[in-house]
């Protein structure tokens, strides 16, 4: 017991605050980008929705590794755009908490997209229908009838993707890396340790993110079921 | 304010070929369902976009195919009261009622206190669409609509989910509200009994088509197509053979009619309808049937009975409906010896 509250005294933080820096900034990201490309499949119709919902799921299917690959094609700078944005802008991304932040989006991006998706889809078109008629702009539809009204979906959107870009580890490992106090996220330090064998420190990250998921996720469900009393039970 | 409408329009498995002209400011649609009523009413206020032709609000062209014309739903000022309302859910009864207002703060909030008040909705400003009664909904959906002074109103099967008594009452209501709208209103409805009570210019819908129109009472008098009679409540029809410009022969019936008035050329078909048989005891007259019964039904006001002529041609079933207070001659008389088809009631059809 007193060797956990040593270990507890002397343990980094640093990686719990890169771990939820980094989950709320994907989040952030992933929830604007979630709910226009959610929009734009809703409006798309047949074989072109068909291919543009594939594209936009695809990083939910692959393996985080494969989105790693693509990453560092993309942004690496021996390669052409990676080069270009570090030259021109000193934008540097692999190696880097911006690393960090953009594989977490990518990864739980889909998330955020399919559920709010979901939830356009399920809206009662002639919600949308009256406002056109009442003379209101499709944006002023969008934002005040077809957002709130979808509100429960894009509510448990948002939490699964904080939870997934909490838990990144594939894609993060291989454009970010692991650089403790900078890119070290919770779940690369669960590994980094573990190869070391210490599974005492280990425990206390794993008991970190349980106790994180499960209150951010209770909390989620308890701010849409007050919102959605008009939702009967079954 | 005139309409015009001349669209077309192609689905899979149906189309849309729909022209008339009204000047009317009340006109009902008559349909079955499926009929395309209610995506008349869509391409009217824009929800949907007709492939050719032509709608015209007054002077106004809010579609014309021709020259590529169509204006946005937005830009049209024609409402639409949806059957199930489309109450924005998550906005409360002022902010639905002034949802689709433009202007200063001041002038919207001026106006949906005006609204509220005529609709007689105050005190629920603050209540949500989910916790209204449908009395209120249909109310604060009128009171939208009307918020921002529309020059047409689309009633697309306002009360065909109701039940019979909150459907009697919504209606008159409605009605009541509607009448110091000045601009115009058509109802859509497969109700015959709501567009009657409601229009003064009546069309007949039937498969993606206008089969006829005219003055609803005119009409429910003379439908002049069987698919409009049946529509408008006609419950027997019969082919028949026009023998002369008097008479008759109803096949299925297998009887001969005589008629005052001329029988037209072209007509095809023989419409009564259930309620305007009348009974004859003992002696036959002019087109009178007898018959078998085949079977009644007891309704709470009326009774219906199902009868069969008595010939070697008749293969129809014939409907009889009887108002409760005429029951009590059939129960001093008993069954009638024979059914009367009033020549002046007789329908004359074509296809």
């Amino acid at each position: 017991m007193e060797t956990v509250m040593e270990l507890f005294k002397e343990l980094d933080w640093s990686p719990l605050f890169i771990s939820l820096k980094t989950g709320a900034a994907a989040t952030f990201v992933s929830f604007f980008l979630g709910i226009f490309a959610a929009r734009k499949a809703v409006r798309a119709s047949g074989g072109k929705k068909a291919v543009l919902d594939g594209i936009l799921t695809l990083p939910m299917v692959l393996p985080p590794t494969a989105a790693g690959f693509f990453l560092l094609l993309l942004f690496s700078r021996r390669r052409p755009l990676g080069s270009f944005l570090y030259e021109q802008f000193d934008f540097k991304v692999v190696q880097t908490w911006l690393g960090c932040v953009i594989a977490a989006t990518v990864i739980a991006f889909p998330l955020m997209y399919r559920n709010a998706r979901a939830a356009f889809e399920q809206i009662d078109v002639n919600l949308v229908y009256a406002g056109r008629t009442l003379g209101m702009s499709e944006t002023e539809i969008f934002w005040r009838v077809v957002v709130p009204s979808a509100g429960p979906g894009i509510a448990s959107g948002t939490v699964l993707t904080f939870a997934r870009a909490l838990g990144e580890y594939g894609a993060t490992s291989m454009l970010a890396g692991n650089i403790p106090g900078k890119t070290g996220t919770i779940s690369q330090k669960i590994a980094m340790v573990i190869q070391d064998g210490d599974y005492l420190t280990a425990g206390i990250w794993v008991g970190v993110v349980i106790v994180i998921a499960l209150a951010i996720v209770i909390l989620m469900n308890l701010i849409s079921g007050k919102r959605m009393k008009t939702v009967k039970r079954w | 304010m005139s309409l015009s409408v001349n669209v077309k329009k192609r689905f899979p498995d149906f189309s849309l070929d729909v022209r008339f002209e009204s000047s009317a400011s009340r006109i009902g649609i008559l349909g079955a369902s499926g009929c395309g009523k209610s995506m008349t009413l869509k391409c009217i206020a824009g929800i949907e976009t007709p492939d050719q032709g032509e709608i015209l609000l007054g002077p106004r062209v809010m579609y014309r195919s021709a020259d590529r014309i169509c204006v946005k739903p937005q830009k049209r000022n024609i409402g639409y009261l949806f059957q199930n309302y489309a109450l924005f859910p998550t906005m409360t009864v002022a902010k639905n009622v002034g949802a689709g207002l433009k202007g200063s703060r001041r002038q919207k909030e001026e106006r949906v206190r005006e609204m509220l008040h005529t609709f007689q909705l105050e005190g629920l400003e603050e209540r949500l669409p989910g916790e209204l009664s449908g009395g209120q909904q249909q109310r604060v959906a009128l009171a939208r609509i009307m918020a921002y002074e529309p020059e047409v109103i689309l009633l697309d099967e306002p009360f065909s989910a109701l039940d019979q008594f909150l459907k009697d009452r919504l209606q008159q209501e409605l009605y009541e509200m509607l009448e110091a709208y000045a601009g115009t209103v058509i109802l859509v409805s497969h109700d015959r009994d709501e567009i009657y009570r409601f229009s003064e210019e009546l069309l007949v819908m039937d498969r993606g088509r206008v089969i006829t129109g005219g003055k609803t009472r005119e009409l429910f008098a003379d439908p002049g197509y069987l698919e409009a009679a049946r529509l408008t409540g006609c419950k027997n029809f019969s082919r028949v053979q026009r023998t002369g410009a008097h008479r008759m022969e109803a096949l299925d019936w297998g009887i001969g009619l005589q008629c005052k008035r001329e029988i037209p050329g072209n007509i095809a078909y023989v419409g009564f309808r259930a309620h305007e048989f009348v009974p004859v005891w003992g002696e036959k007259k002019e087109n009178c049937i007898r018959f078998r019964l085949a079977g009644s039904a007891e309704l709470p006001f009326e009774k219906n009975f199902y009868i069969l002529p008595e010939n070697e041609q008749a293969r129809e079933n014939l409907c009889w409906f009887l108002q409760k207070d005429k029951w009590e001659l059939l129960r001093e008389k008993g069954l009638p010896d024979y059914l009367e088809l009033p020549e002046s009631r007789l329908l004359f059809l074509t296809g």
